[in-house]
């Protein structure tokens, strides 16, 4: 494992202790595993990201982490405690917020509306005080209001605000579901592929706000892709998996002249 | 052109969350207000009342109750009927066994305990999803109705089985009973209906009703957000069944006056409050109004231009209504989903460029 200390990185940002821990995680689906016996950390500041070929459960690791899947064997550690097995919400609740590979937004609802959802978590009016609406309802939704706004003006998506999202073109909905997990203020990020699907000018522009993202507000990302030039530029660490296994894990540098790792993906003969 | 936004200008959030952004529509509801509060009582009378505006005023309430359930919270419901009557036995039984209490009371009360039955009947939402859902309230219906004729303590073990809302007042008014005046239950069902519609508006526009949408829309991203789903559900039951509730107790109390359960709050009571809230607009407090509005009309209209005009035996124009009702639905829900609410909406967007195509 790592070292505790924090440390800066080469342009500037501070990299805390670890926030969250992987410890030997197993995953089976009847006969199948789909994640077998891995461990790794995200800390706090960093970018992280999990590559790894088709069918490699980078997936699934992401929905270990989110709460979707139960693992059989293994802990989840998060903020110095260990994790009891919790639903998706309670997850998100404790401040988890996620995109998904394939969009998950609000298609009835406008931007805004979908983006004011990212912060139910911070609303805590009960039913009566809002069914008056004037005074304290009022007051948080202005305030919360508030906070979208920014980040609004944030993923620049200001122009597209009252548009119902079902009218939108895929990378903006790319954007907009960004914007939603953005709203909670997580203190963990998770990427399900932002990039998959977008031409080059798209996936420079969502570079960019990912990197915006953990330089301006130091949120905490981890991210699934693809892309292995982007992977390499934006995360600070890198794990490999590889048929449900570990097969690498540290700076993109170090991953990237891992004999194990290169056999992954140029292919060589498993046995 | 005379319909417009531009130049209306929000300097503030709150300003941008109102209920009617656009002045002009602003205007015009506080027109409404005025109308219905100040001038429409002075010319009430028997017929107008009985025949459209206490059904209108009445069934609006169940269809925007109806409405947070279907249209914002996407869980189907073919309960109404029954959770009218819910409302309406609990209104008979407080009113009967706590004469001395206000019957705006009781009937808030009623509301009460219908929601409590609504939450109660919301728990298989948790499990089981649309069409399935449909047909476990559909059990609630059945369930409530025959629980209701079959148990005499409800009916207070009157031989007829039937209940009958005994005389209350309010300010010295009577509000039930035989010696009502028009303009005083006029008022009376307003006022309830102008308190249901603000409720229900407000909790729509925050953090209540983004959640109720948040599971219409997608459950897995409702969950992944943080929304407790069975907290959600159970809470657009809960709010759902109380105005659910008091349009029943109000039909009961103040409409009809005497009431036998499975003739006043069958199963065509569940479909008919429904298609009010399909051909209204589905997640649309406007749409509620606009659908209880138009089928409570329909056969007023259908009956003073066949029967009285055209000159045709009843019977053919009663026909004619369903025929009409059942042709709509299929329109609507082909066509035009979010209902007349939509069609309104598509008519502001055009307006706003008229006469001037681009």
């Amino acid at each position: 494992m790592s070292t505790q200390e924090s440390y800066v990185t080469a342009d500037g940002r501070t990299i805390g202790p670890t926030v969250m821990e992987m410890k030997n995680i197993t995953l089976r689906f009847g006969g199948v595993k789909a994640i077998t016996d891995i461990s790794f950390d995200i800390r706090e500041g960093e970018i992280r990201a999990i590559i790894g070929p088709n069918g490699a459960g980078k997936s699934s690791m992401l929905n270990v982490i989110s709460g979707f899947y139960i693992p059989q064997e293994g802990e989840v550690w998060y903020k110095g405690h260990k994790r009891p097995p919790m639903k998706p919400y309670e997850v998100a609740q404790q401040g988890i917020a996620r995109t998904f590979q394939n969009i998950a937004l609000f298609e009835g609802m406008t931007v805004l509306d979908n983006v004011m959802t990212g912060r139910l978590n911070h609303m805590k009016t009960g039913m009566l005080a809002q069914a008056i609406w004037k005074g304290k309802a009022e007051a948080e939704e202005v305030e919360n209001r508030e906070k979208v706004e920014k980040i609004i003006d944030f993923l620049e998506i200001q122009h597209i605000r009252k548009t119902p999202v079902a009218r939108l073109p895929y990378g903006l909905k790319k954007r907009v579901e960004l914007a939603r997990a953005l709203a909670a203020e997580p203190s963990i990020l998770l990427l399900d592929e932002p990039m998959a699907g977008m031409n080059v000018e798209e996936k420079e522009d969502m570079s960019r706000f990912i990197l915006d993202v953990n330089d301006e507000f130091g949120t905490t990302i981890a991210l699934i892709e693809h892309d292995m030039g982007v992977v390499m530029d934006l995360s600070d660490r890198v794990v490999v998996m590889d048929y449900g296994k570990k097969i690498g894990d540290g700076t993109p540098d170090e991953v990237r002249n891992n004999q194990d790792v290169i056999d992954a993906y140029l292919g060589v003969a498993h046995d | 052109m005379f319909y417009r936004e531009a130049g209306d200008f929000k300097t503030t959030y709150a300003a941008d969350s109102q209920t009617f952004p656009i002045k002009f529509d602003r205007i015009g509801y506080y027109i409404a207000l005025i109308v219905a509060f100040c001038v429409l009582p002075f010319m009430m009378n028997d017929y107008l009342v009985n025949a459209i505006f206490l059904p209108f005023l009445i069934y609006a309430i169940a269809a925007i109750g109806l409405n947070i359930l279907v249209g914002y919270c996407g869980q189907v419901s073919l309960g109404t009927g029954g959770f009218m009557a819910v409302g309406a036995y609990a209104c008979y039984k407080l009113m009967t066994s706590f004469p001395e209490v206000n019957i705006f009371i009781h009937i808030v009360l009623a509301g009460g305990v219908t929601a409590l039955v609504g939450v109660l009947f919301g728990l298989p939402s948790l499990r089981i999803k649309g069409f399935y859902l449909a047909v476990a309230t559909l059990a609630a219906q059945f369930f409530l109705v025959w629980l209701f004729n079959r148990v005499p303590w409800f009916y207070n073990y009157s031989a007829s089985g039937q209940i009958s809302a005994p005389e209350r007042t309010l300010f010295g008014i009577a509000i039930t009973g035989p010696n009502t005046q028009p303009w005083a239950v006029y008022l009376f069902c307003l006022v309830f209906l102008v308190i249901s519609a603000l409720i229900a508006r407000n909790l729509t526009r925050g953090s209540v009703g983004r959640k109720w949408m948040a599971i219409r829309d997608m459950d897995i991203a409702a969950e992944i957000i943080g929304v407790d789903p069975l907290k959600a559900k159970l809470s657009a039951f809960a709010v759902s069944s109380f105005f659910v509730g008091i349009s029943g107790a109000l039909f009961f109390a103040v409409y009809l006056g005497a009431v036998e359960v499975g003739e006043a709050f069958g199963i065509q009571k569940s479909f008919l409050v429904l298609f009010m809230v399909i051909i209204g607009g589905l997640g649309s407090i406007f749409g509620s109004f606009a659908g209880a509005a138009f089928l409570v009309l329909l056969p007023v209209v259908l009956k003073l231009v066949g029967v009285d005009m055209l000159g045709w035996p009843t019977d053919i124009v009663a026909h004619f209504q369903l025929v009409i009702v059942g042709a709509l639905i299929i329109v609507f829900l082909i066509l035009e989903p979010h209902g007349l609410a939509q069609l309104w909406r598509i008519t502001k967007e055009k307006l706003r460029l008229w006469p001037f195509p681009h």
